[in-house]
């Protein structure tokens, strides 16, 4: 326990811990319409994306998030209307999309600096590569996603479920699919600094997944799936800081664990049942 | 005034047209089937009359006071649904999203509301239970007390009695009887039953390839249609 709250004691923990709770937090509950959306490899898809714009924005020498943001929106938007109209498959255009920004980000770096300790940064993420912009850019715009998603919460949940019905009846389901799109891009965004671009989407699928196993109302699963993220990011944190092992890594083996423990309450509360 | 005129609408798909010059009216209290083989253009039609697609010719002309959000939809039941985790409280209440604008939550009104349509739906017990663990007759309860939350003048359904066993059919059918006399609820049941369309609409829509037929059952039972496709089975 000690150790636990050893780790506050170091300036950058402690921002990294700030947003990174934010960030969970926003990610658990975009996942929960995304996984139920059949979107889980668009948070994926948009991560390589940002890599690739990451890696061009340091190269050009511009501030990274301010690239990365608007780009990966964007992209958001553009998978978002080709899985819609159905010109390419959403999942092909997923694939295409983070292939292709994948290579162009590698592309970029290696020709500009060399493929060093940032490329690894940058795919797999690091606390320490968080600056205090960062920080302040990261709280605010995870805060602004909360609000914006809360707010909208039960036009979410409709569209969610059954877009025919919303548009039918006069939601704008166009729209809280842009809103969705355009949440996540930050989200995915902000949060690669710490996760890393290939575990990001991780913090968005697997918490509404776990929650999903044992829940049986929309409500239950949104609160679920915050709780379940804040444990897998308190636990993965604390692994990491005290066995000195990334952090993103540790937060999807965290998340990983209680997958398979929210299996077994399922598998065993079935079992009962019958 | 009729709640839906359609004026010699002609549908589309990427050119190729799938319904041509189609005219037909809904008035309040009817009770419409639309039936056709797969491939007649009911489902597109379906769209159109949601205001989801465009009649590549012609106008849908909503009158009577009726709003275009005011068409409650009761959509077939997708593999999606069947394990979406939502209460069945959940998906009543959100048919009262059109009432709300960009207001967040719900109102002491709207919750009313779906109290009200569940209990005449019959599901008030099953207020919270998952929809994923209902039965298809259950669950097609909840779609519906949804869509009567979101009006109380019009419902379009698509094909309600897919995957349903013959006893949920029967009380589905008694159902609608009951939503279209007692309280005045118009119907556009889109279907490939045929023989139960006859027996419980007032109107028939038939669609086939390139030709329709729209009348009151009594016409359809006397036209070449009806008697072509009802030809041989003895009914009543």
């Amino acid at each position: 326990m000690d150790d636990f709250f050893q780790m506050f004691q170091y300036p950058f923990m402690v921002r990294a811990i700030l947003v990174g709770t934010l960030l969970s937090l926003c990610a658990a509950l975009l996942g929960v319409s995304l996984v139920l959306k059949r979107y889980s490899m668009i948070g994926d898809g948009l991560s390589h994306v940002g890599f690739g714009a990451l890696a061009v924005a340091s190269a050009l020498n511009l501030a990274p998030l301010a690239v990365a943001i608007p780009v990966v929106i964007v992209a958001a938007i553009i998978l978002l209307r080709l899985s819609e109209t159905g010109h390419m498959k959403g999942d092909a255009a997923i694939a295409v999309f983070s292939t292709g920004a994948l290579a162009i980000g590698v592309m970029v770096i290696s020709l500009s600096t060399g493929i060093n300790a940032d490329l690894n940064s940058y795919l797999f993420g690091s606390i320490l590569a968080m600056s205090k912009t960062d920080v302040a850019l990261g709280v605010v715009l995870s805060i602004v996603v909360l609000i914006l998603y809360l707010f909208f919460y039960d036009k979410i949940f409709a569209v969610t479920f059954d877009e025919t019905f919303a548009r039918g009846t006069g939601t704008k389901a166009g729209v809280y699919n842009t809103l969705l799109a355009v949440l996540t891009a930050v989200t995915v965004v902000l949060g690669m600094r710490l996760m890393g671009a290939l575990l990001i989407s991780s913090l968005i699928v697997f918490p509404a997944l776990t929650s999903m196993r044992v829940c049986k109302s929309y409500k239950k699963v949104m609160i679920c799936s915050v709780i379940v993220a804040m444990l897998s990011f308190f636990g993965g944190i604390t692994v990491s800081f005290l066995f000195a092992v990334p952090t993103g890594a540790s937060i999807v083996v965290m998340d990983i664990i209680l997958f398979c423990l929210f299996s077994l309450w399922a598998f065993c509360r079935e079992r009962v049942g019958k | 005034m009729a709640y839906i005129n359609c004026e010699n609408v002609s549908f589309a798909y990427e050119n190729q047209v799938v319904v041509s010059d189609l005219n037909f009216q809904v008035n309040e209290g009817d009770y419409l089937c639309i039936i056709g083989e797969n491939g007649s253009g009911k489902t597109t039609l379906l769209k159109g009359l949601l205001g989801l697609k465009k009649p590549f010719q012609g106008q849908i002309i909503l009158g009577d006071g009726l709003k275009p959000t005011q068409i409650g939809y009761v959509p077939q039941q997708t593999e999606a649904q069947r394990d979406f985790p939502a209460s069945v409280w959940e998906v009543v209440l959100s048919g009262c999203l059109n009432r709300r604008g960009i207001r967040p939550g719900f109102s002491k009104e709207d919750k009313a509301r779906a109290e009200k349509n569940m209990e005449l739906m019959g599901i008030s017990d099953l207020r919270k239970r998952s929809f994923r663990e209902l039965s298809g007759g259950q669950r097609q309860r909840a779609l519906l007390a949804r869509s009567l939350c979101a009006t109380e003048k019009i419902l379009l359904l698509d094909e309600p009695t897919t995957g349903l066993d013959p006893v949920a059919i029967e009380e589905f059918y008694r159902l609608m009887q009951e939503l279209n006399q007692k309280h005045d609820i118009t119907i556009l049941m889109v279907s490939h039953a045929i023989r139960e369309a006859v027996e419980h609409a007032s109107h028939i829509l038939h669609l086939s390839q390139g030709s329709y037929f729209f009348g009151t059952v009594k016409e359809y039972e006397e036209s070449d249609a009806g008697k072509y496709f009802m030809g041989g089975e003895s009914h009543g």
